[in-house]
């Protein structure tokens, strides 16, 4: 049990490495969007998901109560996550950022 | 399992230095905005591990609740403040 | 099987929304509707089960659901409808569960390559898609952005999508099977 819930652990952190290492890497405000807003929903619903199973060990009422309020911010991480990278991207176009084109592309599409 | 808690909230706070760097550094005010919210969501994960490092756990997941919608209500008012001010500094 | 709204009922209903003259009827339908979301809520949040706490609980839910419950449900919801979608909907998460965790791996695949920037071709892609009711456009547009490779830009009422997407492989993909998948889940196709 104890041995899932690290591995469990484990692997929402390298989704989270990963989206951090998206931020940095990714070559426009546009496609950094994707590890930002999608790796740390996985991550943190992962993660989050680890850690409610962990304490739902001494199977209690008030245990049950904690573990069904963390999948109450997974819950709303899933709707709040999408809605924010939305209106991110939305203030992105409407301020007229620019896109970065893979080189050796024309201006089209 | 105190010890994975503890080594596992250490290094998400090594992954929110990461994602600060963007916070601070970023190009444009988006690109900011885009590192907040990375950070905001860590975060809440590491609010409810403090939360089980100190055995409170009924208590600090009422304030990652809360934290988390304030990063969402943050984000959402900041993209809408920065699309109506049009020209962002570079 | 009722039809979903159709338009001219929707900007109707929204019409009474923003005047404030909401029959009477329709707002004890979405107190119904509004006040068991709300004490469930409650009860979960606040942990406590005795006549003091629950009491509060009771009077505050009512008051809220009283003076905005046609906010969380601006359309008065069709019964048989919803009930469908109570339980098709958990069917869908399941899988669009997995279809995040594969599409992660391969943005984390992207990410880590140490030749990103010839591998990702970021580009926008313009589709119709066929779903018709607020609620089916919404769920769509969020899976489409919780899809990695893929960000929903822009999306108009009568389902014009603009999705922004990281590389050829995960433009191709729409709208495809999760269109499908949805259309079933509420009822429309």
């Amino acid at each position: 049990m104890n041995l899932a819930v690290s591995i469990i652990l484990g692997v929402g952190l390298v989704f989270f490495l990963g989206g951090a290492v998206g931020i940095l890497r990714f070559p426009d405000f546009y496609s950094r969007l994707h590890p930002a807003g999608k790796m740390d929903t996985l991550g943190s619903f992962l993660m989050l998901g680890a850690l409610a199973l962990y304490h739902l060990h001494p199977f209690t009422l008030d245990n049950v109560l904690v573990a069904i309020k963390i999948a109450l911010i997974v819950v709303f991480y899933f709707l709040a996550s999408p809605t924010a990278t939305h209106a991110i991207v939305d203030a992105g176009i409407r301020a007229g950022q620019a896109a970065w084109q893979k080189p050796g592309r024309g201006a089209g599409s | 399992m105190d010890k994975v808690f503890l080594y596992t909230g250490l290094i998400l706070c090594l992954i929110m230095v990461l994602s600060l760097y963007r916070a601070v550094l970023g190009p444009s005010v988006l690109d900011r905005l885009i590192g907040v919210n990375a950070v905001g969501s860590k975060t809440t994960v590491l609010l409810v591990l403090v939360g089980l490092l100190f055995h409170r756990v009924d208590m600090f997941v009422d304030i990652a609740l809360a934290y988390a919608l304030l990063n969402f209500v943050a984000v959402l008012a900041a993209s809408r403040y920065f699309q109506k001010r049009g020209g962002l500094g570079r | 099987m009722q039809q979903p709204p159709t338009p001219e009922e929707r900007y109707e209903a929204e019409a009474q929304v923003i005047s404030g003259q909401v029959r009477p009827a329709r707002r004890a339908y979405t107190f119904l509707f509004t006040f068991p979301t709300l004490m469930a809520l409650w009860v979960v949040l606040s942990g406590r089960f005795d006549a003091f706490h629950l009491s509060l609980g009771v009077i505050s839910c009512a008051l809220v659901s009283f003076f905005s419950g046609d906010l969380l449900f601006p359309h008065a919801p069709h019964p048989r409808l919803t009930l469908r979608l109570w339980w098709r909907f958990p069917l869908y998460v399941p899988w669009l569960l997995y279809q995040i965790f594969l599409a992660n791996l391969h943005l984390l695949y992207l990410t880590f390559h140490p030749r990103m920037p010839e591998l990702i071709d970021p580009h926008m892609v313009r589709f119709r898609s066929k779903l018709k009711s607020e609620m089916a456009l919404l769920a769509f547009a969020n899976s489409i952005t919780l899809t990695p490779g893929t960000i929903t830009v822009r999306v108009s009422p009568d389902g014009d999508f603009v999705v922004h997407a990281i590389d050829r492989f995960s433009g191709e993909a729409l709208p495809g099977e999760m269109e499908q998948r949805l259309a079933r889940t509420f009822g429309e196709d």
